[in-house]
């Protein structure tokens, strides 16, 4: 039996166990040159994180970004996963696959594809231009709000699947009897529907929050220079500044913020909700 | 309630946001049949010249024959592996099995550019280069979790039945395994195997970190091309990436579907014998 779990035990230690001790060692040594580094047990890394601005700056960036993208997901999510879940539509069915169409196409296409659309001669400046509502492209691309707008693209299918999914499993006699006993449509929502609904969307909310703070692509195709978020610091510090302490410290703490908010609802709501709103 | 304003309002909303999650890619589509020569609007005339440029850019098929030996490999070797664990976990008591399950699905949990930075460090500690190995350890590390969630619930839902019947017949273990578990759960190897190659064939961050120099996916040249300005090509290639992630997913989802389906003790399976 345990040679079944040989080859997966021995790839996950090697592949993952291994590097991340080998990141967490590394985060404590002496940083000498580029791309040189000394074994020794240091905290200057650690402290060079936590002291500097810079570093204060793209936490902040990429927490905002995150929490920025989640809001939108939820609120934008929420109508669509509750019209899903109760319409009497006989073709449901159709729009449940549309859901989960996204996820079956390229990542990298997808958000290239705002690039069409926010761009200089994109959908939305040559619409504008041909009805002579502007002179000259607005500047739509390359700017924080478009990397939301590509995150928000990218996830919104997460969040919306995982409230549906809650909606729809929850008990749905509860509602007409809330109306019987002379609640009203909209308190018949907020007091049953909703509540019912909020392991979804605590599901969908982490998902997005953790995939958005992640996330490394989206912010090089469609932010300016300045839109940079941690992802984006990993790959410098490490892949052109060479410093490899200091980007170990970075991954480390990367790791550590999101791994606690994982933590957190994990005890509320058990990690396998999560493992299988991803799959 | 369904014919309230209220309502309709709601159902307008979910269609504006469905036109949200679709129209740029829609976009992209209908660009790649532009036959002027830039890769944005106007759109002067319909061509299909820009996907018979594909075929003369030797980087993009290049790139496409690394994707494809890259996703076939991972799809094959994580999915052999976690056939192997899912056994273990699912059919055996095993000590620790929670702690062995979160472990697997792990790598879902610690954001790509980590395990990147990760397995970047191994080599150096290990004075390697980055070859197409590290680059195909990389992608089987990122799918395991898939491959071997689809497989556990599978042989889950299937039950012991079928391999107690056959261990009491006089099987021998190997035998039940390749008699009985494998073919029961061929719908779900293929399902994971298609699941894996598409996650492999459509990574983009940590293949950046881990490609060795010189090897471009199909996604890194993509995105290498982007850096440049959007040519009409990368429209004609984001085109066919579409329609291979699409297809193969849907196959895998109809799969699925089946496995689930046949697993569950519907379908076309007779009942399982009384032991």
């Amino acid at each position: 039996m345990w040679l079944l779990l040989t080859p997966s035990l021995t790839l996950l230690a090697a592949l993952l166990i291994v590097p991340i001790s080998i990141m967490l060692a590394y985060s404590f040594y002496r940083y000498v040159d580029i791309g040189v580094e000394k074994p020794a047990f240091v905290l200057s890394n650690w402290w060079a994180f936590l002291k500097d601005p810079y570093y204060h700056y793209a936490l902040w960036k990429t927490a905002r970004v995150a929490f920025i993208t989640t809001v939108i997901c939820v609120l934008v999510g929420y109508i669509p996963a509750y019209v899903i879940a109760t319409t009497k539509y006989p073709r449901r069915w159709v729009l449940m696959l549309l859901l989960l169409l996204p996820f079956w196409i390229s990542f990298v296409i997808r958000t290239m594809s705002w690039i069409h659309v926010l761009g200089t001669h994109g959908a939305v400046n040559t619409l504008l231009m041909s009805l002579g509502l502007i002179d000259k492209p607005l500047e739509l691309l390359y700017r924080e709000a478009a990397v939301v707008m590509g995150l928000v693209h990218f996830l919104l299918p997460f969040t919306i699947l995982n409230i549906f999914v809650s909606i729809e499993s929850s008990d749905r006699t509860l509602v007409p009897v809330a109306r019987t006993l002379g609640a009203t449509p909209l308190q018949a929502f907020l007091e049953v529907t909703l509540p019912l609904s909020m392991p979804g969307v605590a599901t969908g909310a982490l998902l997005a929050f953790v995939l958005a703070a992640g996330s490394y692509v989206t912010p090089l195709i469609l932010g300016g220079p300045d839109d940079f978020l941690f992802g984006n610091l990993i790959y410098g510090t490490v892949m052109t500044e060479l410093n490899w302490p200091l980007g170990s410290v970075l991954a480390i703490a990367l790791t550590l913020i999101l791994g606690a908010l994982i933590m957190v609802y994990n005890r509320f709501f058990g990690l396998e909700r999560l493992t299988r709103g991803l799959a | 309630m369904s014919t309230s304003i209220g309502w309709r309002l709601l159902k307008a909303f979910t269609v504006l946001v469905y036109a949200f999650l679709f129209a740029p890619i829609v976009v992209v589509v209908v660009l790649a049949f532009n036959s002027a020569n830039v890769g944005t609007f106007p759109i002067s005339g319909v061509s299909l010249k820009w996907f018979a440029k594909l075929w003369e850019n030797e980087a993009i098929v290049g790139a496409f024959l690394n994707s494809l030996l890259l996703g076939v490999l991972t799809a094959v070797i994580g999915t052999a592996v976690s056939m192997l664990a899912a056994i273990a976990l699912v059919r055996y008591t095993v000590r620790g099995r929670k702690a062995i399950g979160t472990l697997i699905v792990a790598p879902l949990l610690v954001p790509e550019t980590v395990l990147a930075v990760g397995l970047l460090l191994l080599l150096r500690i290990l004075d390697l280069p980055r070859t197409f190995g590290l680059l195909l350890a990389g992608h089987v590390l990122i799918t395991l979790p898939f491959s071997a969630m689809v497989i556990q619930a599978h042989l889950a839902s299937l039950g012991r039945t079928w391999e107690e019947a056959a261990a009491s017949l006089g099987a021998s273990p190997f035998a039940v395994l390749r008699e009985v578990t494998l073919p029961l759960s061929l719908p779900a190897i293929v399902a994971a195997l298609l699941f894996a190659f598409t996650i492999s064939f459509d990574n983009l961050t940590a293949s950046l970190f881990w490609r060795p120099s010189g090897v471009e996916t199909v996604p890194t040249q993509v995105f290498a091309m982007l850096r440049d300005s959007v040519s009409p090509e990368i429209n004609a290639l984001g085109t066919v990436m579409i329609l291979i992630t699409l297809s193969v997913s849907l196959l895998a989802g109809v799969l699925r579907k089946f496995a689930s389906a046949t697993g569950g003790g519907r379908g076309r399976r007779p009942d399982p014998p009384t032991p």
